[in-house]
C-alpha cells in the first residue's frame, strides 16, 4: 500500500456522555501507523473534546485527555478546530490544550499543532480531503 | 467504482444499518464493487447471530449474511468495539476464556487497521451513522 491519501477525522461530539470521541481517537491512533496524511477537524461540541483540564473523577470514566497530547509523537500536526463553534460555546483557543509537534527538519523545534480556522476555511480542508471519517 | 462502507449504528435502535444494507445492496445492483463493510461503535451488534427481531419485521442480521454469501462480501466487524459489546467469534472466545461465540454467517472480527485499508484501497468509503 504505497498510495497515501489525504485522511480527515472530523470530531463532532463531546468527549464523554457517548463513546464515539474516544473510539475515533482509536481510528487515529491505529491509521497513523499506516503513514498516511492525516487531518484533524474539532467543531461542534467536538471542540470540548481539546478543552484542557478535564476531571472525569465524577462520572467513573476513564479521562483520555492526555492522549490528545501525545498525537505529536504520532506525527499528527494538523488539528483544525472551528472558530464558529469555539465562540458559541464561550471558548477561545486558550482553553485548549497546548499541542504540540516537533519538526525534526528544524532541530526538533516545537511548534503548535493546533489553527483555528473559519467554518468557511473547514470547508476547504473538507474538500480538499480523500476520506473524511465522522465521530 | 470501488466502495467501502462503515457501519456506525446498531440494528433497530437506528437506521443507519438499515440504510448501509440498502445502499450496498444498490451498489452491487448496480455493478459498483464493495471492497469492505466495516462495523464500527454500537456498529458491531449488526454482527451477532442471536438477534431474535419479531416475525413481522426485517432480520437485519440475516440479511447482512445473506447479502454476503451472494456476493462475497466482506463483512468485517472492529475487534475493540467487539470485546467492549461482546460480539465474540471462535478465536476471541479461546483468547478471552468466554463461554460462547455469537458471530453471525459471513461477519469477521479484525483490526481497525481494517477500515484504513478500506479506505486507501476503494475509491469511496461512505460512512453510515450519526
Amino acid at each position: 500500500m504505497s498510495e497515501i491519501k489525504k485522511f480527515l477525522y472530523v470530531n463532532r461530539k463531546a468527549p464523554y456522555g457517548t463513546i464515539y470521541a474516544w473510539e475515533s481517537l482509536e481510528v487515529v491512533l491505529i491509521g497513523a501507523a499506516f503513514d498516511q496524511d492525516v487531518t484533524l477537524a474539532f467543531v461542534d461540541d467536538g471542540v470540548y473534546q481539546i478543552v484542557k483540564g478535564t476531571d472525569t473523577a465524577g462520572i467513573e470514566m476513564k479521562n483520555f485527555s492526555p492522549t490528545y497530547t501525545a498525537l505529536g509523537d504520532y506525527d499528527i500536526k494538523k488539528i483544525y478546530v472551528e472558530k464558529e463553534s469555539l465562540e458559541k460555546r464561550g471558548l477561545t483557543v486558550d482553553d485548549l490544550l497546548d499541542l504540540k509537534w516537533e519538526d525534526e527538519d528544524e532541530d526538533w523545534a516545537e511548534k503548535d499543532s493546533i489553527h483555528v480556522v473559519s467554518s468557511a476555511e473547514l470547508a476547504d480542508i473538507m474538500d480538499d480531503a480523500d476520506i473524511t471519517l465522522s465521530f | 467504482m470501488k466502495f467501502s462502507i462503515q457501519v456506525n449504528e446498531g440494528p433497530y435502535q437506528h437506521q443507519s444499518s438499515d440504510t448501509a444494507y440498502q445502499f450496498t445492496k444498490a451498489a452491487l445492483e448496480a455493478g459498483h464493487e464493495i471492497f469492505r463493510v466495516f462495523f464500527y461503535h454500537d456498529g458491531v451488534n449488526n454482527g451477532t447471530r442471536l438477534t431474535t427481531p419479531p416475525q413481522d419485521d426485517r432480520n437485519i442480521v440475516n440479511r447482512w449474511s445473506e447479502l454476503a454469501a451472494e456476493h462475497e462480501l466482506d463483512l468485517v466487524v472492529c475487534v475493540a468495539a467487539a470485546q467492549r459489546r461482546g460480539i465474540v467469534d471462535e478465536g476471541e472466545m479461546q483468547r478471552n476464556g468466554k463461554d460462547a461465540e455469537n458471530i453471525a454467517p459471513g461477519f469477521r472480527i479484525s483490526g481497525l487497521g481494517q477500515l484504513i485499508e478500506a479506505g486507501i484501497q476503494a475509491d469511496r468509503l461512505v460512512v453510515f451513522g450519526d
